[in-house]
């Protein structure tokens, strides 16, 4: 008396009782191959019907990321194409829009892009917003930032296009691929991941469309709504090249070897150090000088974290370098290796620098070489908009590691040509000096009074430490008082704090 | 005492590196209105290295201007306008006799004692041909305001009709000449260029050569060259313990009025005692000791 027949009654009250419906009959079976199924997957879709079925509306926000860097096919490709489509109105909140992006400044003139949020602007597009041509102000974040404003609301993602170096039909996504028909390599998709979480609809587009299962992934099938196979998602040979080059710049190496002091002597170096550094000439030679006072005292490093590059990656090898956490690979050689070892890591650019983060990198993160366009006596930093006032380069990471990091170190020449870069006020404020703690330049170093006792490590240590204030002046006997900035009235830019809050505003130019 | 190590040479047609050559931390710094100006630029040259004298802190380095020779249209322009900006030493490029540093000596006091400041400009002959090799000894003492005098390699070799090689064989004569002449007359011996910038592991040793010649310094084209001279001139720590020790019993034989000094068992005579002084004011003037710590 114990039936599936028999037991029909007692499965209609307790379906009832619990308020679900009853099984019927599973659906059929199917019986293709497998490999041939995975080619009709539902997810699988060209640009255009992604779009249409994504529900994509005037006035409604896009994502992007900028892994590629100059490389980047995406963010044109995919405007192109909304643009084509008739949409108008739309937000592009990309992670950071470079040089190669040129072509938004057609869209925005034609009104299909009227709102941006970045972390940065290069090249025309940077001049043509400078000058004036949107409407609405742009948004600045820096990354920590944006991955929180993504995760809070305050950035609410419709749709995000991601571009990805492989993908499955499903929409397993990395920023590599282990097949032989790869075409590009990013690395990291560290700064699309938080836009694959929260964005409404996520479309994958890649130019290696691979069987499944495209394991492990850096972004899951779970979070993907559609995959677009496309020619070219980026140039990965404009990342950066892919050889470890070392700077013959003068200046360059007498920086880093400056910088390479301090980090030595400022009481930090020591076993199980974390550190994060720069790709510019000063920040890699910088590198090699620790380097070599790691071997030299046995001193390694339990993580490095950040824009990884090459040398980074031979320091790991070499085993002075722990494990590597990688938001953004700052050349192939960084792409690669997150790619083949399990101890260089992905992370999101909430898990990266997110102030809502208790446990984000940065807060674990000893030491930080920064760069800057200007710096000010009071420490404040300025990486985005150039001493001709216009805006000319990206926030990326800079206050979110300034601020959670032990020890920050801006590394900045005092004089660029005729450019003064130590100044009395910066041009826009970016990075508050209350996070700055020590400004390396040609002429000496200075120390944030804030911590007397880095200073006096510093001086004990044969260092040359001079005052800010002397800096300054020295960059003014040299250049003079260079004239006041023709700003105009228009407000083209905000900068936003790691709280989301407004900081500073750039004013048109030009 | 003064450290001529490394002096730097700076083209002046190139403001850039005029004013960042300072904050690489050579002993001197050698703007150059000579062969690295062309004719046309003499004179847009001259005015910038003027300005940049005037106007550069280029704190204790020591600056000297190469000047184009007084048989040329600009070498006596050269003369007004580096004595007037207040330059150091005039480097007088091709020296061959005695008569041509006393004539450059001619123009300089003309300037200076319009400006009141008789005797503050130092000279220093670079010497390039075998003429000048002959007179070396005749061309340092030509004044007092010599300083130095240094071996131009390259117009050297032509002049013997050889060239340079990477062991420096064409230049043993000169080089020799070239220290002796200096030390015999009580100034620096400065050694010629060397170019190859790809190549530091030959610079180095050409370096660690010339010191042990008897050379004050070399001149320099890169600032990557500096540390790698500073690294070859600075005395060891083994030479600088030994020539404490020598030190100490001199003043302790002095309190003692003694005359003969001894240590660890062997004599103390007057070179050892130049020689340990040497050690001491160089380490103390390349950063290895403090003076406090010696006295």
């Amino acid at each position: 008396m114990n039936t599936l027949e028999e037991r029909k009654a007692l499965i209609e009250a307790t379906a009832q009782r619990m308020g679900k419906e009853i099984h019927t009959e599973s659906p059929a079976k199917a019986t293709e191959p497998r490999t041939a199924l995975q080619h009709e997957s539902p997810k699988l879709v060209s640009l255009e019907e992604a779009i249409r079925r994504t529900g994509l509306r005037d006035g409604m926000t896009i994502s992007f990321h900028h892994h590629f860097r100059g490389g980047d096919k995406v963010i044109n490709m995919v405007v192109a194409k909304l643009a084509e489509m008739g949409f108008k109105d739309l937000h592009l909140a990309s992670s950071s829009l470079i040089d190669v992006h040129e072509p938004l400044i057609e869209h925005i003139k034609n009104g299909v892009i009227t709102r941006i949020s970045t972390s940065g602007l290069r090249g025309e597009l940077a001049k043509a917003i400078s000058s004036g041509i949107m409407q609405e102000p742009v948004v600045f974040r820096s990354h920590g930032t944006r991955g929180a404003a993504i995760a809070n609301g305050d950035i609410h993602i419709d749709v995000a296009f991601i571009g990805a170096s492989s993908a499955d039909p499903m929409g397993n996504s990395c920023g590599y691929s282990r097949s032989e028909n790869a075409k590009s390599i990013c690395g990291s998709l560290g700064y699309a991941l938080p836009d694959a979480q929260h964005a409404d609809k996520v479309v994958i587009l890649t130019d290696d469309l691979v069987p499944y299962p495209n394991h492990p992934a850096s972004i899951s099938e779970n979070l993907v709504d559609y995959v677009v196979e496309v020619e070219s998602v980026g140039d990965s040979s404009k990342i950066a090249s892919g050889a470890i080059r070392d700077t013959k710049n003068p200046r360059d190496i007498l920086l880093a070897q400056q910088a390479a002091r301090v980090i030595i002597n400022s009481g930090y170096f020591r076993d199980g150090f974390s550190i994060q550094t720069g790709s510019g000439g000063a920040s890699l030679a910088a590198v090699k000088f620790i380097r070599e006072e790691m071997l030299h005292q046995g001193i390694k490093a339990s993580f490095a974290l950040g824009g990884i590059t090459a040398h980074m990656v031979k320091m790991h090898e070499e085993g002075l370098i722990g494990r590597l956490v990688d938001v953004q690979s700052f050349d192939k050689v960084a792409a690669e290796s997150l790619k083949n070892d399990p101890m260089h890591q992905e992370v999101s650019a909430n898990e990266y620098a997110s102030a809502d983060e208790a446990g984000s990198a940065t807060h674990l993160l000893d030491i930080v070489i920064l760069s800057a366009l200007e710096v000010d006596v009071n420490f404040n930093v300025n990486v985005l908009v150039g001493s001709d006032g216009v805006i000319r380069g990206a926030i990326g990471g800079h206050p979110d590691t300034a601020a959670d990091s032990a020890l920050s170190i801006i590394v900045c020449p005092l004089l660029r040509g005729r450019i003064p870069c130590v100044v009395d006020e910066v041009t826009t404020l970016i990075t508050p000096g209350s996070s700055v703690d020590v400004v390396v330049t040609e002429y000496g170093i200075a120390v944030n009074p804030r911590r007397p006792e880095l200073a006096e490590r510093l001086e004990a240590a044969g260092l040359k430490v001079v005052d800010i204030h002397a800096l300054a002046q020295r960059a003014r006997r040299v250049i003079g008082n260079p004239a006041p900035l023709p700003f105009g009235d228009k407000v083209v830019g905000v900068v936003l704090d790691r709280q989301g809050r407004v900081q500073d505003v750039i004013k048109s130019i030009g | 005492m003064r450290l001529r190590r490394t002096m730097m040479f700076v083209p002046g047609n190139n403001p850039g590196m005029m004013q960042d050559a300072f904050i690489y931390g050579p002993d001197s710094i050698m703007l150059d209105l000579e062969d690295s100006v062309t004719m046309a630029e003499k004179d847009a040259a001259r005015l910038l290295v003027y300005n940049a004298l005037k106007t550069v802190d280029y704190g204790d380095t020591e600056m000297v201007v190469r000047i184009n020779p007084l048989n040329t249209p600009y070498g006596k322009k050269d003369v007004e306008a580096v004595v007037r900006a207040g330059v150091d030493v005039i480097r007088m490029p091709k020296t061959e006799t005695a008569e041509e540093v006393v004539e450059v000596e001619r123009e300089i006091e003309k300037v200076e004692r319009e400006l009141g400041c008789l005797g503050r400009t130092k000279i220093m002959a670079a010497i390039e041909s075998a003429l000048g090799i002959v007179n070396a000894y005749a061309i340092a003492t030509a004044s007092k305001r010599m300083m130095g005098i240094a071996l131009g390699a390259e117009d050297y070799c032509a002049n013997l009709k050889t060239q340079r090689t990477p062991d420096g064989d064409e230049l043993r004569l000169a080089r020799e000449t070239i220290v002796v002449a200096a030390r015999a007359a009580g100034i620096d011996a400065l050694d010629t260029v060397y170019s190859n910038l790809n190549d530091m592991e030959t610079f180095r040793r050409e370096v660690e050569y010339i010191k042990t010649l008897g050379f004050d310094g070399k001149s320099i084209i890169n600032p990557r060259q500096i540390e790698i001279v500073n690294e070859v001139f600075a005395p060891k720590e083994k030479d600088i313990e030994k020539a404490r020790t020598i030190l100490a019993a001199i003043k302790e034989a002095e309190r003692k009025g003694s005359g003969v000094i001894s240590v660890n068992g062997k004599m103390v005579d007057k070179p050892v005692v130049i020689r340990a002084q040497r050690t001491i004011d160089l380490a103390i003037a390349s950063g290895i000791l403090k003076k406090e710590e010696v006295l």
